[in-house]
Parts: C-alpha cells; structure tokens; sequence
C-alpha cells in the first residue's frame, strides 16, 4: 500500500511538534514559577554561566539551521553533493555544540555545583532550582540535539541512496523542521539561563 | 475461498503488521489481558475488604495492590482501550480509507505500548518491588518510598509515547484520508469522537511525559524541583500530573460516547437527533476539559479564588456531556427499537453514565467536595463513569461491531444474560460505595471501622457477582469466534461505510474505493 500524501506527512511532523512544545513547556513552566519566587537568587545564580560559551553554541545552532535549511533548498534543485555537504555540515556543528555543552557541564561540576552536591545543597534555595533547571533543561535538550544528529545522519544515508531526491524530499523537510524547533528551544534557553544578568 | 484480512499467516506477520485492522486486535487482546490483571486485582482488595479486621494481605501489599490496579486499568485498559482497539479497527473504514496515515508508526505504537506494560509489569519483581504510592505517584512519597517506582513510571512514560503517536496518527489520518463525498458532516459521530479524543491525546500526553521523566530525575539526582527542603513545590508536581491526568478522563469517556452514539440509531431505526451538537460537544468536552484540573486539588491549599473558579469550570464541562445525554433520549423517542445486545449495553451505560456524571458535580461543588474528599463516594464516582460509562460502551462497542471484526454472530441471550449479571453486580459493589463515602470511610485503607461492615459486604458480594457477568460475556466472546453464526457485510442494516465491506474486510478495506453521497444514519425503513 504505497500512497504518497506530502501534505499529511507535513501535518504529522506538525502535530508531532506541538507535543515537544508541551513537552518542553511544562519545564518553562517550572522555571517561571521558582523564577517568580526567587528572582534575585536566579540573578545571582546566572552570574555563574559563561556568556560566551553560551553565545557560541548559540551562533552555532543558528548556523546549524541555516545549513540544514540549505540542505533542502539543495536537494529541491537535484544538488545531491551539495545537499549532503550541507547535511554534514549540520551533524558537525551538532556535534561541536555538545563538545561545548560537555566542557560547560564539567566545570560546573568540578566546581560542585550540580544537584545534591553539599556544595549546592549549602547555597540558597533559588540557587538550587536555578541549578537543577539549568541540568534538567539542558540535558533534555541535549538529548534531542543528539536525537537531532541521529536522524540528520540517517538522512544523509538515505540521500545518499537516492530513496531522498528532488520528486520526494518530504522526510528531509521534516527532519528540517525537528531540528529547527531543537534550534527554537535553544533560543530560548539560552537568554533563561544566560542572559538574566 | 473469501478474501479477508486474516489470510496472511504466521506470528510475525502479525506482531510486524502496518494493517490497521490487525494492529487493532493486537490492542484488544493486550488491554483485555490486562483488564484481567485489573479485575483480579480488584477483587484481592475486594476480598481484603470484606469484613472489619481481615488481613488476607499485609497493608504493604494493600498499598501495592491499589497502585498496580489503577496503573494497569488507566494507562493499559481504558485510556488505549477504545481508540487503540475499535478507533484503529473500524474508523479507518468509517472514512474509507485504506488505512491510517502512518501505518508504521501505528505499528511503533502498539509496540511501545507492549514495552511500556512490560516495564510496569518488571516493577512488580524487580528493584524494590511494586509501587506502593496509588497511580497518582504523590511526591514526596514517589520520592522517597524504596519501591521501584522509576521502572514502572518509566513504563507508563513509553505507554504515553504510544497514546502520543497513536493521537497524531488518527488527527492526520481524519484530516487527510477521508473518502470521496465524505464530507465532516457526514463522519460518524464515532468518528468524531475519536478525533476530539486524539486531539487530547496529542497535547495533553506530553505534559504527563515531562512530569514523570522529572520523578525520574529526582528519584536518581535529587534536583529538588518537588522537595520543599529543597525550595522546591509539591504542590507543583499535583497541578502538573493533573494538568494531563484530568484530559485523560476524556480521553477515556469520549470514545465510549461515540460508540453508544454510532448504536443508537441502529437500533432504533431513525437519524441521530442533533448530529451537529453532539459533535460540537465532543469538541466542547475537549476544550473545557484542559481547563478543570483544580477540582482534585481543592484540599491541597489552593486559593478561595482559584477553587471557586475551578468549581464554576467543572460545572460548565458537565454542560455537553448533558446535552448528549438529552440527544440520545431524542433519538431513542418513538424510534423502532430492536432491544439487541448493543443497545442493552448502551442502555446501561446511559444510566450509569448519568450518575456517575451527577455525582460529579457532588464533588464539584466546594462544600460537599470537603465532605467526600478522600472517601469512597470518589471511588464510587471514577467507577460509575469510567467502568460503568467507558468500560460498558467498549462492550457495547465489542458487541455492536463483533460481526465485522470476525464475520460471525455473537450468541444474543447469552449476551443479555451477561448483561444482567454486569448491572446487578456493577451497582452492588459500587452504589454501596457512595453511601460508605458519604458516611466517612476512607479511600486507600487496608482496613476500616466494623460500623463499615454491612456495605463492604454487599459491595464484595456484588463484585463476585459482577465477575461472573465477565466471565460469561467473554465466554460468549471467545465461544462464538470458533462456534458462532457466519455474518453477512451487514447484520444490523446499518448505513456507515464500515457495514458495505465484508464482514471481515479484506485487507485493502474496499474492493474500490468508496464514493459518499449520504449521511452515516439515514435508514430507508
């Protein structure tokens, strides 16, 4: 039963993304209220993350969009080589973006800031929160970065084996639009926890 | 030699079937053996229960035997039960399709599903041993307590995944694979209140996902978010868990509605009265229902202000579920009525509904809510319309769409008989409940005080007497799969697409594709 419907597969991916909203929306949700209760401790907390780094990582998920986004706009005009660079480059500076991530995670816990750390557990409550939100938030949408590369990675094979091509690009276009709302959640993590100075 | 959607055969060709038609039996064996599951736990705290100071169980295997019983029969009976088994089976064909939107993801599904039951099922052996924290995993208790509560919520977090997909599936599927000419207003209500039920499933679910992944967390990592000494808000985890788990009751009541609203006009031979307000509400019960989640919170510490507007919220939800009631006694009035299983079940379940739905603004109500609050009048209520309301319309259903699905006749008295062992049962052991309620006995208690006695009694009693109608109405079931009449495309001269295709239909659904000029219950006698 082979039925191309490329209007209900864009639908689906969709709907599929509201539900990463949700899910994401009801961590956002968490951070409003503690922020609510703890602003000034949230404030002090925020002096501990690296603007730059988290600057960086932000530039490079921006760029990441931007070749994944050309990656079909390639294939749409039957430039497999090009469309498959463009593929690559996203996977690469996805991966760059996690060897950020890891540096970042190890020196704050080198520092003993991560949860249940006495060294934490000594601070005030909002620093507490800020922390556990930061891991929490961060490591979910890490997991999706890496979620993100595996699928890309996948389409890359696919490309290569032409089952992607100009007459049927639909999955690249959605994988596109996952990685992008990884981008989105990102955007907005990032001034959260590093911008609240 | 008829051609049907069994031929291919093989185990495998089963448990890596895309057909729609298979995946949904795949689901209704699965959530009926786990029904079983549920029951007997039931009739253990039954027995427990069943005179002052019995102990045939310690209260620590009490405490688990409750937990396990709402897991299995919330997240692996009833909220899969209708839209996963019947939606997948007959809805597809309703809107003469071929098939879902996503047949391999429907697959994925089911698997999840079985993986996610597997892992609750693992939490009983493993680790701690089985949860002991009742379905709703209360924090700090969830937290803190030593049994193996991150398999199991683990377990229901793939079970989610699987509602999650299944939603997504069934939205795209209405919205793009409907037949030629049928148009939305010529869907079967069923059809509708699957869509209005995937629409729940897809944004509600998610937000149960979060929630539980973060007891995971804190239960592994001690972030702190639930842990007061921590700053943290418990209070927080009850608006998050029933910011999903009050939708999820509409997950589980909406489909049965539609089943009982696809039977009616079958059986009483005429048009369902006001199509467009049934719909509607389907849509209206969606809605609202994401906006009263305070209600099981109103002794939590909320505001005066925040429960009074919770309680107006609950009122007004109550509001379509009512209008459908009045449209299926419209549609039933000076109707031809052929008194068949499907509308016996679908005559129960009105009933029940209605008082499970009336006792429902009891507790809606902010002073009579202080009262019941934490008894058995509540355990009454969820029963009436999740068992006597969902449960009886999947029966309903089971019966009213048993001839396509297997292309045999279920035995009719054996079925009504059934039926009366169902209501006598159903309303000893759970109308005694109400009055144990309002005269003060407590939920959740391995033991109560001897003046509970007379009640408990019948209650026990009635839910023996409830199993046997179980067992006799799956006895017939089972009987009248291997012995049962052959059926024709269409035994009960119903006018949806689903009964102009073979009984059962071959695997492609239609031989050519259906043309729709006519709506889904006009009868020409």
């Amino acid at each position: 039963m082979e039925h191309r419907d490329y209007i209900g597969a864009k639908l689906g991916m969709w709907l599929f993304l509201f539900t990463e909203i949700l899910l994401f929306g009801g961590m956002f949700l968490v951070y409003a209220e503690y922020r609510d209760l703890h602003a000034a401790e949230f404030h002090d907390a925020g002096k501990e993350m690296s603007v730059v780094i988290g600057a960086l990582n932000t530039v490079i998920l921006l760029t990441s969009s931007l070749t994944m986004a050309l990656s079909i706009s390639e294939i749409k005009r039957g430039m497999k080589i090009r469309s498959l660079l463009f593929q690559a480059a996203t996977v690469l500076l996805g991966a760059v973006f996690l060897v950020n991530k890891y540096f970042e995670w190890s020196d704050h816990i080198r520092k003993g800031l991560y949860p249940n750390s006495p060294e934490l557990l000594a601070l005030s409550h909002g620093k507490v929160l800020f922390f556990g939100l930061y891991y929490v938030m961060t490591g979910i949408h890490a997991l999706h970065v890496i979620i993100g590369i595996s699928v890309i990675a996948f389409m890359l094979v696919l490309t290569l084996r032409n089952r992607i091509s100009a007459s049927d690009y639909v999955k690249l276009e959605n994988t596109g639009l996952f990685w992008h709302i990884v981008d989105i959640i990102w955007i907005y993590l990032f001034p959260l926890f590093y911008l609240i100075l | 030699m008829e051609r049907t959607f069994y031929d291919k055969r093989g185990i495998a060709s089963w448990l890596f079937t895309t057909d729609h038609k298979r995946i949904g039996l795949l689901y209704l064996m699965t959530s009926l053996a786990f029904f079983a599951v549920g029951v007997s736990l039931g009739l253990t705290m039954r027995l427990e229960l069943i005179r002052s100071g019995m102990h045939i169980i310690s209260a620590q295997t009490y405490n688990a035997v409750f937990t396990l019983h709402g897991v299995v029969m919330i997240f692996l009976f009833i909220i899969p039960g209708i839209p996963s088994s019947l939606g997948n089976f007959i809805m597809p064909l309703q809107i003469g399709a071929q098939d879902v939107a996503f047949p391999k993801i429907n697959m994925l599904s089911w698997w999840l599903f079985i993986i996610g039951g597997a892992c609750a099922v693992a939490s009983l052996f493993t680790g701690g041993g089985p949860p002991d924290t009742g379905w709703t995993f209360y924090v700090p208790y969830s937290i803190r307590t030593g049994t193996n509560i991150s398999l199991a919520v683990f377990g229901v977090f793939l079970i989610g995944l699987s509602s999650t997909l299944t939603g997504m599936n069934f939205l795209t599927t209405i919205h793009r694979l409907r037949a030629a000419g049928l148009t939305w207003g010529r869907m079967t209500l069923f059809t509708w209140s699957i869509y209005a039920t995937s629409w729940i499933q897809l944004l509600a679910t998610p937000v149960l996902a979060i929630t539980l992944l973060l007891i995971i967390v804190e239960r592994f990592f001690g972030v702190g978010f639930f842990d007061p000494a921590k700053g943290g808000d418990p209070i927080l985890f009850e608006h998050m868990f029933w910011i999903y788990s009050h939708p999820a009751v509409y997950i589980m009541i909406l489909p049965a509605m539609g089943v009982v609203t696809d039977i009616i006009p079958v059986f009483a031979r005429k048009n369902i009265f006001g199509y467009a307000f049934i719909a509607a509400s389907s849509l209206a019960i969606a809605f609202v229902g994401y906006l009263v989640w305070g209600h099981h919170m109103f002794t939590s510490g909320m505001s005066d202000t925040a429960r009074v507007i919770f309680s107006l919220l609950t009122f007004i939800v109550a509001v379509p579920s009512g209008v459908k009631v009045f449209n299926w006694i419209a549609s039933l009035y000076k109707g031809s009525i052929r008194l068949d299983a499907p509308l016996l079940y679908t005559l129960g379940f009105i009933f029940l509904f209605s008082i499970g739905g009336l006792t429902g603004l009891v507790q809606g109500a902010l002073a009579t809510s202080l009262h019941v609050h934490g008894t058995y009048f509540i355990v009454a209520h969820f029963h009436y319309v999740m068992f006597g309301g969902a449960a009886m319309g999947f029966f309903a259903g089971l019966h009213y769409w048993f001839p396509k699905m297997t292309g045999r006749r279920y035995e009719e008295h054996l079925a009504k008989f059934a039926w009366v062992f169902l209501f006598i049962g159903f309303n000893m052991l759970y109308f005694s409940m109400f009055v144990l309620g309002w005269e003060g006995m407590p939920r959740r208690y391995y033991d109560y005080l001897p003046r509970f006695n007379g009640p408990n009694l019948v209650a026990t009693i009635g839910s023996w007497i409830l199993a046997a109608g179980l067992i006799i109405m799956f006895y017939n079931f089972i009987h009248s799969l291997f012995r049962g009449e052959k059926a024709g495309s269409n035994p009960w001269e119903a006018a949806s697409l689903e009964w102009q295709t073979p009984s059962p239909p071959p695997t492609e659904n239609f031989e050519t594709a259906p043309v729709v000029t006519r709506g889904p219950y006009t009868f020409n006698d």
